[in-house]
């Protein structure tokens, strides 16, 4: 069931999926369509389906500063994620290295990953975050021993939005010698990225983050870096991910990222303006926090911490007003702990609760803010009257 | 997470909300590190609940069962609110999600608690009563 109420719309859910734009729409029917060739095919039809992927592979490849022949077509992040870490886990433990280095604020797709291998046998540090939501390089540092097989970092956190040193961290990993991946999901698009320039050995990418399709993403490869096959088959990527390519999703990736990066800057300026009002007016609200650095933070995240309010509640109650945010409340996670992000910050279990983010695009307009700003404190102001910590709360402040 | 037609009623338009200044027992269950909180205001006279209020931090499905339990013990007498189950809140809400059942057990334990205050400001020992308030297991 959509229920959409009458009124306005606001799609302030970026971080989790955007909407497909109308160009990349457009460039994957034809694939849907009369262009339905198995790129491994001989003749003509084939040859076409073949020539589109390439050419995606070559505008995924201009995005990151890499080669096309480093990009490798996947279903989605975390299967590049997957891939990344557990192949280099794998190829570096027959040298004897069964160390990896990650941070606690990693998304899933790399936490549990890693757990996996700590299973495995592999041992893993969990490097924790500084209160402004930024790993320390020289915690980095300090991690890295010498039978260290990986360092991962995520180069934007998907809660709340900060940007990770990952110039700073391939510099370090490439001097000491270590494989470095980053997940950088949130970042496509958003942050100028150059895998040579920055020193990135594997970087992992999903295209429904900015306006592609879902169920499509890429790992970028390290020419010269040898793992493992990830899917073995036929000879697709190179024979390094098997199954027959899913040529619509992988156009639509290939137009979506050069859209992105082709107006990374302008696109930025209009989002991160619309970002800083919200976050200006919001913190207006008495007992209030924005989680996270203010500057070194994805131009469309906003996650701010309101006290005496549990997140579900406001969701439900921004929903029921058409407006689409997310929280790291326990109730949103199906478990009772609240975002290990925002506890990894050292905020309290019951601050964390009340959190909310707002995450916009290019798609968003100063009207939706206007409409968030109306709507948002009312809401605030409603589920605090009905808490009954919100008195004490408003004593201590 | 999908909620029940009910249990959306109950937390858009939440019954029996607010505070009870002249309440003749106060109850409050569950913490913020979890989550939830609920406290229960009620006026007994003559073995009757005559009103109750309630306040509570937490999700929908906390504040769909506190307005909910409020409802089910109104105007009932003290033995028939003793006899409030979390299944009989989960009941009337026309089910729950299995992992907010543990919102319905707290909204026994509230009307229970404040119940227990009740009988303590009586200077009556509740348990034998209302017998033994445990913790939320999942708190735990």
């Amino acid at each position: 069931m959509v229920n959409i109420p009458m009124g306005r719309f606001v799609y302030a859910d970026n971080a989790a999926t955007t909407r497909i734009s109308e160009p990349v729409f457009q460039s994957m029917v034809p694939f849907l369509t009369e262009q339905y060739g198995n790129a491994s095919s001989l003749y003509g039809l084939g040859r076409d389906s073949r020539r589109a992927i390439e050419k995606a592979r070559e505008k995924t490849a201009n995005a990151l500063g890499a080669e096309a022949r480093e990009i490798f077509f996947t279903s989605c992040g975390s299967e590049s994620d997957n891939w990344a870490i557990k192949s280099t886990a794998l190829a570096m433990s027959h040298k004897g290295k069964k160390h990896i280095v990650t941070t606690a604020f990693e998304h899933h797709a790399v936490l549990h990953t890693c757990q996996t291998l700590e299973g495995q046998g592999f041992e893993v540090t969990y490097l924790p975050i500084e209160p402004n939501g930024i790993v320390s390089v020289e915690k980095v540092e300090k991690a890295i021993r010498p039978d260290t097989a990986l360092v991962t970092v995520m180069y934007a956190n998907n809660e709340i939005g900060t940007i990770q040193p990952i110039p700073e961290v391939g510099k370090l990993c490439r001097e000491k010698g270590v494989v470095f991946h980053t997940d950088a999901v949130q970042a496509v698009g958003a942050v100028p990225i150059d895998v040579k320039a920055q020193n990135i050995d594997l970087l992992s990418l999903s295209a429904h983050k900015f306006h592609g399709p879902k169920g499509v993403g890429a790992l970028y490869i390290r020419k010269g870096l040898v793992i493992p096959n990830f899917v073995d088959g036929g000879g697709q990527e190179r024979g390094r991910r098997a199954g027959t390519e899913n040529n619509a999703y992988i156009v639509g990736l290939g137009t979506a990222i050069e859209l992105a990066c082709a107006s990374m800057e302008e696109k930025n300026a209009k989002v991160s303006a619309m970002r800083d009002r919200l976050i200006r007016e919001l913190l207006k609200i008495p007992c209030t926090r924005l989680n996270g650095d203010p500057v070194k933070r994805l131009p469309g995240n906003v996650n701010i911490s309101f006290e005496g309010v549990e997140g579900e509640s406001l969701l439900l109650m921004l929903d029921s007003k058409g407006i689409c945010g997310s929280s790291g409340s326990a109730c949103t996670s199906g478990s009772l702990d609240p975002s290990h992000v925002l506890l990894s910050i050292g905020l309290k279990h019951e601050v964390a609760h009340g959190s909310l983010r707002l995450s916009l695009s290019d798609m968003n307009s100063e009207e939706d803010v206007d409409y968030i700003l109306e709507q948002l404190p009312p809401i605030v102001q409603r589920l605090r009257d009905m808490s009954p910590i919100w008195e004490k709360i408003q004593r201590e402040a | 997470m999908l909620y029940s037609e009910k249990v959306m009623d109950h937390f858009t338009n939440p019954r029996n909300v607010g505070e009870m200044p002249d309440a003749n027992g106060v109850g409050e269950v569950g913490n913020a590190k979890c989550g939830d909180i609920m406290r229960m205001y009620l006026k007994i006279e003559d073995g009757f609940i005559k009103d109750v209020k309630f306040k509570t931090f937490g999700c929908g499905a906390a504040i769909a069962t506190s307005s909910m339990a409020t409802e089910l013990i109104k105007g009932k007498s003290i033995e028939e609110a003793l006899k409030l189950t979390n299944s009989a809140v989960v009941e009337a809400l026309e089910g729950l999600p299995p992992v907010k059942i543990h919102c319905s057990v707290l909204a026994e334990q509230a009307v229970k608690a404040a119940l227990s205050d009740y009988y303590t400001r009586l200077g009556i020992d509740p348990v034998p009563i209302v017998g033994v308030l445990s913790d939320c297991e999942e708190c735990h």
